[in-house]
């Protein structure tokens, strides 16, 4: 479904010129779930513009079933892929209802339909007719990353590119939010790439992750060695031990690895 | 101040917001003591966790009703510090790191000029010593390329680089209190850790104190000495850390049952089920306020 090779992205020039993402690949199946780990400012979130297209000035291959996609995307290519981003309270608009903010790309990409298909993915995303009309900041944290994830879903994607869609939200509100990522995928085969620092979080999402550092990448695993813990590279070692929370004397130990 | 003398005391401090339904109480009689230690506040989204961190400071609109019968800090009543007083303390003996580290920076000018000019105010240095200090901080803080770190404008910085960037600037003043609001949540887990323990330093050798909000109740149960569990405004409990696993109230149950684990299954995770009752009630309260 989506095949990424040789990835790479510069930022600045001279000297401040920064090799962000350097020559990563890797290949996701349909209606699989695939994480993206590694520490900040490796490069996850720019890998994601990158396929999204929100990023133009990458060099390398992308392809999206089999068709090979260049730096602009056309609208065709919109529908099909959508993202939803970290922070559910700056990716809405603060004066727009929820109704005019999931008509908007009804709108755009000319679909028609727009009321059934808004009613349609409020309901997909278990947010009643009421919260309709309300404005994002009468919502609390997880109906707002509902209303983003419904924002995605109204033009029919197949790969949803997920960034760091819960870290912004409460305990509860993750597992709701989880859970409701969990069901729609498996509802409507889509295609997820899912960025977390939360290995967790992960575990129980996806059944394979790459984990990158310095905007390379460290290695492709599966869910069951980050369960079991067979891992070789001593980079993804030393995230599994920090995942397990604070241990000074682990810490101490930590390296810096490039 | 003696060895016991508290470093910060607060007794029932309330908050509340009017609205068109009525008075909302988003705090509601919270008291707590804490020495020179790492204090954890937890607790669902909306339930009063950062206004707790910002009434202590005085950081509120103006149409909040604040209330406390006492806030000691290293035994000076802050209830009775004119602002000026209040503005102070403030800079030079409590920082607050705010939740959102990109609105608290300003858009138009580099991260690296921004620390310097608060380093110039509390340090007496020249322009060239106090950009040395800034990239040694910005090093401290684990940013491992400084020198291109510090030209950079705050939408060029990624989160987690923003909060470690916010840190920096909030320990320049060397305050004895730090209150920390979601410091680290966009921080890999590594980072996170090391810069944890920075601030784990700080405590254990300069004697600060700290109040770490977080979502994340693993990092707090291992990292923080103590925790205090909120809910509708309100403290349900104080557990020592270690043992916050072990508590019996059904909401922190609750809470680290909706957990994910990386050995668990990839069912279901189980949501809150909130009950009333845990509440206090309170005079002219609209219920379920807080639980939204
Ligand atoms: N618009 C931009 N301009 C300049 N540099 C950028 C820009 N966006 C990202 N970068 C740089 O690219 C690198 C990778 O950033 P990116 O946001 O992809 O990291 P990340 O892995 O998503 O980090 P985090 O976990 O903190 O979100 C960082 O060094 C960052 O400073
Ligand atoms: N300026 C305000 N006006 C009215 N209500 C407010 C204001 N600020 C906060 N509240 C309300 O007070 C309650 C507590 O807010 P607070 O920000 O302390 O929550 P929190 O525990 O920090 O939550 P989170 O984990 O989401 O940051 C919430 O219900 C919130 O909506
Ligand atoms: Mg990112
Ligand atoms: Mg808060």
């Amino acid at each position: 479904m989506i095949a990424v090779e040789n990835l790479n992205v510069f930022f600045g020039h001279g000297q401040t010129r920064n090799h962000a993402v350097k020559d990563v690949g890797f290949t996701v199946e349909k209606g699989e779930s695939f994480g993206l780990v590694g520490e900040s400012g490796s490069g996850k979130s720019t890998v994601l513009n990158c396929i999204s297209g929100l990023l133009t000035h990458w060099k390398g291959r992308i392809e999206i079933d089999g068709v090979r996609l260049m730096q602009t995307r056309n609208m065709a290519f919109c529908r099909k892929v959508q993202m939803v981003f970290q922070d559910p309270y700056g990716s809405l608009h603060p004066r727009h209802t929820i109704d005019r903010t999931l008509k908007e790309p009804v709108k755009i990409h000319r679909l028609g339909d727009a009321n059934n298909r808004v009613a349609r993915v409020l309901d997909d995303v278990g947010l009643g007719a009421k919260f309709r009309f309300r404005f994002p900041h009468q919502l609390s944290g997880g109906q707002r990353q509902r209303v983003a994830v419904a924002r995605a879903l109204i033009l029919d994607p197949e790969i949803i590119l997920l960034d760091e869609p819960t870290s912004a939200l409460d305990v509860s509100i993750q597992a709701e939010v989880l859970n409701l990522l969990q069901d729609i995928r498996r509802e409507k085969n889509l295609t997820y790439i899912l960025v977390s620092h939360d290995l967790a979080v992960v575990s129980h999402m996806c059944n394979r992750l790459l984990v990158m550092n310095r905007g390379k990448t460290v290695e492709t695993i599966t869910r069951n060695q980050l369960k079991s813990g067979a891992i070789s590279e001593k980079y993804t070692t030393q995230l599994l031990v920090a995942g397990k929370g604070y241990d000074r004397t682990a810490i101490d130990q930590f390296q810096d690895f490039r | 101040m003696t060895e016991n003398t508290p470093l910060l005391t607060v007794n029932d401090l309330s908050v509340v917001f009017p609205s068109p339904k009525g008075e909302v109480c988003a705090v509601n009689n919270v008291s707590f003591s804490m020495g020179r230690e790492k204090i954890g506040v937890v607790g669902e989204s909306g339930s009063g966790k950062s206004l707790t961190g910002r009434a202590v400071l005085r950081l509120l609109p103006p149409y909040a009703r604040v209330g406390a019968s006492d806030i000691t800090f290293k035994g000076r009543n802050l209830l009775s510090c004119s602002e000026k007083q209040m503005r102070k303390i403030r800079g030079m003996e409590i920082s607050m790191v705010m939740q959102d580290p990109k609105y608290s920076l300003n858009p138009v000018r580099t991260v690296g000029e921004q620390i310097r000019e608060a380093y110039t105010i509390h340090h007496k240095a020249g322009k060239k010593q106090a950009r040395q200090k800034t990239l040694d901080m910005l090093k401290a803080v684990r940013i491992r390329n400084p020198e291109q770190v510090y030209g950079l404008y705050p939408h060029e910085v990624s989160g987690g680089m923003g909060q470690r960037i916010m840190i920096a600037m909030m320990l320049i003043p060397e305050p004895s209190l730090l209150i920390a609001d979601e410091p680290t949540s966009a921080l890999d887990v590594t980072v996170q850790l090391q810069v944890l323990a920075i601030l784990d330093d700080l405590v254990g050798e300069r004697g600060m104190g700290l109040i770490f909000i977080s979502h994340d109740l693993a990092l707090v149960s291992s990292f923080c000495d103590r925790v205090i569990i909120m809910y509708g405004g309100q403290i349900m409990e104080v557990v020592d850390a270690g043992n916050l696993h072990k508590s019996n109230h059904p909401y922190t149950k609750g809470l680290l049952s909706c957990l994910p684990k990386i050995d668990g299954t990839q069912d279901h995770l189980p949501t809150l089920v909130r009950d009333d009752v845990w509440l206090k009630p309170v005079p002219g309260r609209v219920n379920g306020e807080a639980a939204s």
